[in-house]
């Protein structure tokens, strides 16, 4: 018993270090389990002189409050924002779109910016809960060096309201070195059967309507985006029954994947890229039967309190420089041909970060639809409390 | 007269006004709520409907996974607090007391949310399971389970249940005792027949006052059930967090507030017959 399992030991705390730059954990996470989040923001508070004046003058006032996914943002960009502006980034991560709208219907949310998915937009211009952008304010953002096919979400009726983060797919995640003798899954038809059989009580899916019930959905073949109820009561027998073999239904999946607790999980680019980086035995891989292409926006709620930091951070995330290092660290493409122009070669040779075509070309965006169909929400909820 | 009546008035309007404002009013507010319908993008649109309170039986899973633990984690939690509040009021000499009612309190300094987070890694498949591997106890799985959950529960809420016990302890008259043992009581009879049932408003307060906040408990399954342990309070989360059902929402809690009230109020039956029969043994 010479190996003690303190919680907080030196090693532990370099460990967790290490693990929130890889970004593998949230910067709440990290400040919680060191100590350093009540550390911080005792001496924050207490001593203004820590704070940075460059931005003094500029009065956009001392923070930016974000909503946003998991390890989607490289928090030293963030700090250098801070440094450059005053403006300190409250990030707040969130496992669903559909999250991200209850917290704004219910009013109040104090956020400055979110992050959006393309399907959900409509619905936030028509709920009137989402600015029109005054581009502006933001220069470097150069609408023409955009790919179309990954903008144009953040338009509805000729009016801007949001403008491109990044975009990417949902596939799985699977530690190859938990295979044993079976093949390396391809399809979300193995996905579903290893859950219930070799996989089980190691499997993740998302706290996430559209992917786990989606990719349930292309189980049978059927469109991702389906709300035909006779297609949502088959999908919905299989995830009760897949159910008793999942590890957990938890969007932030990579603290697991990376302690080998889960062996695959439902997963975006990004996590496929930053657990793929770190344990080369764990693969991204693409259902053959399609799933689901993205892309994120920036957007600002209606009511924002601190809009001017909103689009200074939004016009310093867009600069082409800083977005590249925003790339380089969460493996999340860009539809942006200036920051393209920048990255390493073998990023964008990256077959997790840009797939062959012939596993894009059966995916799908998702449908403004399933964000408001009653039915594919009361199944989630059912689901999960099954 | 009349002044002291105002007088007393005046003093009840604060807490009369948030028990209106904060209480009342919202209740209101959900009870109303509950017979409406979801609106097209969520939320509520007005109406007069039952349907809501007829797809109660969609969450049995959560209410039931709620009755049972939350009576469970209590009973737990008063099975460990008590020898804990009987050592720290009666056994504990006056010096070392203080530090360890201080030690008690002291994981209440830091926020419950964190401290959960730190029972995933204990919990999780490189914490107490690799440990009991290593010591050839097999690899349990722990976390995501509802044992998971009941030990974040025991962690969670045992200060809440040593400090009533503690106190009815502390107030014990000990001549009371010395009695007992002068009149050929063996130590276990004096427990059994004074110190216990001098200690039972204790216990009955720090019980209630446990299981209630756990039947509205969602943080502890969130994190330590991996949602998998769904309790009626995560589902009420959900309905208004994820799937923005407010009227179907608001018909649970309604569930919810009527379950409860009816625990409670047998609760409150079953432990006033138990401090009849204290008074009786006090008179004696």
């Amino acid at each position: 018993m010479t190996d003690r399992k303190d919680f907080l030991t030196r090693e532990k705390f370099m460990q967790e270090l290490w693990r929130y730059k890889k970004g593998s954990v949230t910067r709440r996470h990290f400040l919680g389990v060191t100590g350093l989040g009540l550390a911080s923001s005792v001496l924050g508070s207490a001593v203004p002189g820590l704070r940075s004046a460059a931005y003094a003058q500029g009065s956009i006032g001392d923070r930016v409050v974000v909503a946003s996914w998991p390890n989607y943002h490289d928090p030293a960009n963030f700090d250098a924002f801070t440094a450059e502006t005053g403006a300190a980034v409250d990030l707040n991560v969130f496992g669903s779109n559909e999250e991200m709208l209850a917290k704004q219907q219910a009013g109040g949310s104090g956020w400055d910016v979110f992050v959006p998915t393309n399907y959900t937009i409509t619905t936030y211009v028509e709920q009137d809960l989402i600015e029109p952008i005054d581009l502006s304010k933001l220069p470097n953002y150069d609408a023409a060096s955009f790919d179309a096919r990954f903008a144009d979400a953040g338009t509805v009726n000729g009016v801007v309201y949001a403008v491109p983060r990044n975009w990417g797919t949902t596939g799985f995640v699977v530690n190859t070195s938990m295979l044993g003798d079976l093949p390396k899954p391809s399809s979300w038809k193995e996905f579903w059967d290893m859950t219930r059989a070799e996989f089980s009580g190691r499997t993740m899916v998302h706290d996430y309507q559209l992917t786990t019930i989606g990719n349930a959905l292309k189980y049978f073949g059927y469109s991702f985006n389906s709300i035909d109820p006779a297609e949502l009561a088959e999908a919905e027998k299989l995830l009760l029954d897949a159910k008793p073999h999942l590890f957990a239904i938890n969007s932030d999946y990579q603290p697991s994947m990376r302690s080998t607790d889960a062996w695959m999980s439902i997963a975006w680019t990004g996590d496929g890229i930053q657990l793929h980086r770190d344990m080369p035995e764990i693969d991204y891989v693409l259902g053959k039967e399609g799933g689901e292409l993205w892309s994120d926006f920036f957007a600002i709620p209606k009511g924002a309190p601190h809009r001017e930091a909103a689009y200074a951070l939004l016009n310093y995330l867009l600069n082409p420089e800083v977005n590249a290092k925003e790339v380089a660290f969460h493996g999340y493409p860009v539809a942006d041909a200036r920051v393209n122009a920048i990255l390493p070669p073998e990023m964008l040779n990256d077959p997790i970060m840009y797939p062959a075509a012939e596993l894009l070309s059966p995916l799908e965006f998702g449908a403004a639809v399933t964000l408001t169909d009653p039915n594919r929400a009361e199944l989630m909820a059912r689901f999960k409390s099954a | 007269m009349q002044r002291q009546d105002l007088r007393t008035w005046l003093l009840l309007v604060p807490a009369g006004a948030w028990f209106l404002c904060m209480l009342i009013l919202p209740l209101i507010v959900v009870f109303v709520f509950a017979f409406g319908e979801r609106g097209a993008a969520g939320g509520y649109v007005p109406a007069f409907t039952f349907e809501n309170f007829a797809n109660l039986g969609a969450r049995w899973t959560a209410f039931k996974n709620t009755l049972i633990l939350a009576p469970l984690g209590t009973l737990a939690c008063l099975l460990i607090a008590y020898p804990l509040a009987y050592f720290l009021a009666l056994r504990a000499s006056a010096r070392w007391r203080t530090l360890l009612l201080i030690l008690v309190i002291v994981p209440f300094w830091t926020s419950i949310l964190i401290r959960s987070y730190a029972w995933i890694y204990l919990l999780g498949g490189q914490g107490i399971p690799s440990l009991l591997n290593a010591l050839g106890f097999g690899n349990p799985r722990l976390i995501n389970t509802p044992f998971a959950v009941l030990i974040g529960i025991v962690y969670g809420y045992l200060p809440l249940m040593v400090f009533p016990i503690y106190v009815a302890l502390e107030r014990l008259d000990k001549r009371l005792l010395e009695a007992s043992s002068d009149l050929g009581s063996p130590p276990w009879r004096s427990f059994l027949q004074v110190t216990l049932p001098l200690s039972m408003p204790g216990v009955a307060t720090g019980s209630m006052l446990v299981f209630i906040l756990l039947m509205g408990e969602f943080l502890i399954p969130a994190m330590l059930g991996g949602g998998k342990v769904f309790f009626i309070g995560n589902a009420l989360v959900d309905l208004f967090l994820q799937s923005r059902n407010w009227p179907f929402g608001a018909a649970v809690a309604v569930a919810l507030v009527v379950v409860m009230l009816v625990t409670v109020a047998a609760y409150l039956r079953f432990t006033r017959r138990w401090a009849g029969g204290r008074d009786d043994v006090s008179l004696m």
